[in-house]
């Protein structure tokens, strides 16, 4: 009750300057309307796959191709639909639900697909190993940038 | 039928220059002389008989001496580290159609592609994963090959 009544008594250029470091702060859970094959995957992983947790990172950048590509991901889906199934047939799943991504426009996807319980235990996402620039001049690399951009 | 023409003469440019270069860890095979004729339906013929013929199989950007990508390099550095030094490695990126076919036969979107005795693995995720749990040095003993790490981890037990 006292920081609400104290957030009230505060003037209002304080407030807004308080707040204003924070104005283009977007975590990236946010889904982008610039970033359309980032929203296609969040919602396809979320609706086939019913996760408790799902993380999605655009890691295009990290690779070569032109910068704001939407061609190399990396997920962690945490799903309780994995329990009791091999890594293999984790993947395929998620594999399966961006079928179409995977076959236009992404050209990349590291995949983690964790049980709750897994998740839990050890709360980590993977790193991607660092590019070794066999994107630059891949006629297939560019095919799909196409795609993604249309 | 032009598509066949292309694809034999594309067949008999290769096949007429092959070279398989002996590297240090894995053989490296040209992917034209790995397959004896072009079709995509003899490329899929091909890929059963090509997973089968080595224990250790895996389909990558670049070969085991100069990966052109860091995930297919990732799964050499991988298989250095448990010493597993002979196996089959296919660059995708010479060959567009070894490159679909292989995704086609795996049903699995992305190289690298790594088989145990004509079984399919996964790619460098998996790879990665079974590494950080023990696994893989006890999928590479199944195959009758005795890891690097597997006395490393007798010991920490």
């Amino acid at each position: 009750m006292l920081p609400s009544v104290l957030r009230c008594a505060r003037p209002i250029s304080t407030s807004l300057a308080l707040s204003r470091p924070l104005a283009h702060f977007r975590p990236h859970m946010d889904p982008d309307p610039s970033r359309p094959v980032e929203r296609a995957i969040r919602t396809k992983l979320t609706d086939q796959l019913k996760p408790d947790h799902l993380e999605v990172h655009n890691e295009s950048h990290m690779h070569a191709v032109p910068p704001g590509s939407e061609s190399h991901f990396r997920v962690l889906v945490v799903s309780s639909q994995f329990e009791g199934l091999p890594l293999i047939k984790r993947h395929r799943l998620v594999n399966e639900a961006l079928k179409e991504e995977l076959s236009t426009c992404v050209h990349a996807l590291a995949i983690q697909a964790k049980t709750p319980e897994q998740w839990a235990s050890n709360s980590t996402i993977a790193k991607s190993p660092p590019c070794m620039g066999g994107s630059k001049g891949d006629h297939t690399v560019e095919e799909k940038l196409k795609a993604g951009r249309e | 039928m032009n598509n066949l023409i292309r694809a034999t003469a594309r067949c008999l440019r290769s096949g007429a220059a092959v070279y398989l270069p002996r590297q240090t860890d894995g053989r490296v095979w040209s992917a034209a002389s790995a397959r004896f004729l072009c079709s995509a339906a003899d490329i899929q013929k091909d890929l059963g008989e090509m997973v089968k013929k080595d224990k250790v199989v895996v389909f990558m950007k670049g070969t085991p001496a100069q990966p052109m990508c860091g995930f297919s390099n990732a799964v050499v550095q991988i298989l250095r580290m448990h010493g597993v030094d002979e196996y089959a490695a296919y660059n995708v990126l010479e060959d567009q159609d070894l490159r679909q076919g292989v995704k086609d036969f795996s049903n699995w979107p992305t190289i690298p592609q790594v088989y145990f005795n004509g079984e399919f693995v996964g790619g460098c995720d998996i790879l990665l994963q079974m590494h950080q749990n023990g696994d893989l040095v006890e999928e590479l003993q199944k195959l009758g090959i005795s890891s690097a790490l597997q006395n490393a981890e007798k010991e920490s037990k």
